[in-house]
């Protein structure tokens, strides 16, 4: 059980700054995703966490204790790799086994806790496989056991699915969530996925260009993004220009109602989204934050059906039922439910 | 497919390799042997007979030549190991002059080398030294080793060496248990290949040796020169066994597709 904080952490690569400034606070037991396209300081940020890079400035702390004067191979953070996951020269014991070794436990225990740990990750008696003869799955599966057996205060893993296709993916996935959780690791996994963050995660930590862009629950992700590329990331492109007064907003296309008490964005310029499934087609005669869309685009996406719409000179995406049935060109209302309103900052 | 590719790269190998020895062959066992007589009119063991005498100086020329390749190889081995991992894993400043300066020894002739290291071996009084020759034999050596193992260390990366970190083994655990198991079959066969090289060294040998330090080389050249073609034979099939040798074991690494391979594309 182990709390980690990073505090500051920065790290240049030349003129290049990959990690700037970075803050965040990984509770006991939880597991994290960081999670931004390739480049954006991700696996930089995991490699400053295990010791095996040192940030420029700014520190790391385990339960509160700076670690940046203790070597990697002291501090628990046991990282599994996405590519060259085994040791070749040695077996599936013997890799498994190879962190035990290094702590000097005794032979017998040694076997005990590695046959004990390949159970839980489901290859019982694999002891004398050598790596080679394994498939990919199993050798993620062993490298996975391997980390886990010394009990590490923190486990990193580097795109841990990027590798495995997608049934093994969906296995994985589950594999690593329950023993995570069964375990209560304090865990950080890397990935450019956001439904791999968003299914798997406790909290999302979303990185741009080695800049923290938000950390939060993945609902949050959705519902509150804090700007639009935050948004853009979520598959959210939907933005109206409207300057906030209180609980309404006035656009182009109309007043607006808000959720005062949802919404975090100070009067002034902002714009106004909904995501594409939560904007209501067919609103009933009446209904408030109705505005005019031209459609521009139907397409029939099998579960639903997808609408490119022309909401006040922006694009829109929506989502409606697959029944759903509308003419390109023609002028259709949809309503832009005060509740599922939200407000980026207008940049 | 692959397979029968492998098998014509061996069997072309060996026959490039073993099909100019035939003839030394007969030689080491013929007295007379004239043209255009198709095998040797008279048969004779006193090619190896003489190879094996102590007046030949065959045997003691072997030991010395053996003494110099191993302390070589070692050498080497202590050099360019620490350099090749550098070049292959990391960026600093200069590393591209390093990297062309390791291939001047292959682009200058070595008796240039040598003559101008001549002069400074003789302030030092390492001339006509076991150690000095030891050393004007690196000049060839090191750059080999270092082409050939930076390509291994390239080749197996630092995922794992890291990994092991992570798993709480040290710096001397992550050489001994990871690093060095890993780069283990391209090290042998690099060694194996330095050893040939400076096995092979006559000029070198000759100027700063300068006749005190008798290598097999030393011994073969002056029959070679002469026309005692018999006495030539025997010695230079001694002279080639260790490097057939390497050949046979070696055999295996040249007919796959491996990063010490690769090393030799650089070369």
């Amino acid at each position: 059980m182990t709390t980690v904080v990073l505090r500051d952490l920065t790290r240049r690569f030349g003129n290049v700054t990959a990690v700037d400034r970075l803050n965040l606070e990984i509770a006991s037991g939880e597991l994290v995703a960081f999670l931004g396209p390739s480049g954006c300081g991700k696996t930089t940020t995991l490699r400053m966490i295990t010791g095996l890079l040192l940030p420029i400035s700014g520190d790391v702390l385990f339960d509160g204790k700076s670690m940046i004067t203790v070597p990697t191979e002291k501090r628990g953070a046991v990282m599994v790799f996405q590519k060259h996951l085994l040791f070749p020269t040695m077996n599936v014991g013997q890799n498994v086994g190879f962190g035990l070794r290094m702590q000097g436990v005794e032979k017998k225990e040694m076997n005990r806790r590695v046959s004990e740990i390949l159970e839980l990750v489901k290859l019982p008696g694999f002891e004398n496989r050598r790596a080679h003869e394994l498939s990919g799955g199993q050798q993620q599966r062993v490298a996975l056991a391997r980390a886990l057996v010394v009990r590490p205060k923190v486990l990193l893993l580097d795109e841990p699915l990027a590798n495995l296709d997608a049934n093994l993916r969906l296995e994985m996935r589950e594999l690593i969530r329950s023993i995570q959780r069964e375990m209560g690791i304090s865990s950080v996994f890397v990935t450019h996925d956001q439904e791999e963050a968003v299914m798997l995660a406790d909290r999302i930590a979303l990185m741009f260009d080695g800049v923290l862009q938000q950390y939060d629950v993945p609902q949050a992700f959705y519902q509150k993004p804090l700007s639009t590329r935050v948004a853009h990331f979520f598959r959210n492109d939907n933005a109206l220009a409207g300057t906030r007064r209180g609980d309404v907003v006035e656009t182009a296309l109309g007043t607006l109602r808000v959720d005062a008490a949802r919404v975090q964005q100070p009067d002034g310029q902002v714009l106004v989204t909904v995501r594409p499934e939560d904007v209501r087609l067919n609103p009933e005669a009446g209904s408030p934050n109705c505005i005019q869309a031209k459609v521009l685009l139907v397409v029939y996406m099998g579960t639903h059906t997808q609408l490119q719409l022309d909401v006040g000179g922006h694009t829109w995406l929506v989502h409606s039922d697959a029944d759903f049935q509308a003419r390109v060109g023609e002028t259709i209302p949809i309503e832009l439910p005060a509740s599922r309103l939200w407000l980026l900052p207008a940049n | 497919m692959q397979k029968i590719i492998r098998w014509i790269v061996l069997i072309s190998l060996v026959v490039v390799a073993l099909a100019p020895i035939l003839p030394q062959f007969v030689w080491s066992f013929s007295h007379r042997w004239l043209f255009p007589s198709l095998l040797p009119s008279e048969w004779s063991l006193e090619p190896w007979e003489y190879a094996f005498s102590t007046s030949s100086r065959v045997g003691e020329a072997f030991i010395s030549s053996m003494a110099i390749g191993i302390v070589v190889s070692l050498l080497s081995i202590i050099v360019g190991l620490p350099a090749s991992r550098a070049l292959a894993l990391y960026d600093f400043r200069g590393k591209s002059v390093i990297e062309w300066l390791l291939m001047v020894p292959i682009i200058v002739p070595g008796i240039v080398a040598t003559m101008g290291i001549h002069q400074v071996f003789i302030r030092l009084r390492l001339t006509d030294t076991f150690i000095g020759v030891c050393l004007v034999h690196l000049i060839p050596c090191i750059p080999y080793m270092v082409l050939v193992m930076s390509s291994v260390f390239a080749n197996y990366g630092t995922d794992l060496e890291d990994t092991a970190r992570t798993l709480g083994a040290g710096p001397v655990s992550v050489f001994r248990y990871v690093t060095l198991p890993g780069i283990l079959p391209g090290l042998l066969v690099s060694t194996m290949f330095t050893f040939l090289i400076s096995w092979g060294q006559y000029i070198t040998t000759v100027l700063i040796g300068g006749g005190s330090i008798i290598t097999l080389p030393m011994v073969l050249f002056p029959f070679i020169a002469g026309t005692n073609y018999s006495n030539a034979a025997s010695i230079s099939l001694i002279f080639v066994a260790p490097a057939i040798l390497v050949l046979i074991f070696t055999s295996r690494q040249l007919g796959r597709e491996s990063a010490v391979m690769g090393g030799f594309g650089k070369l």
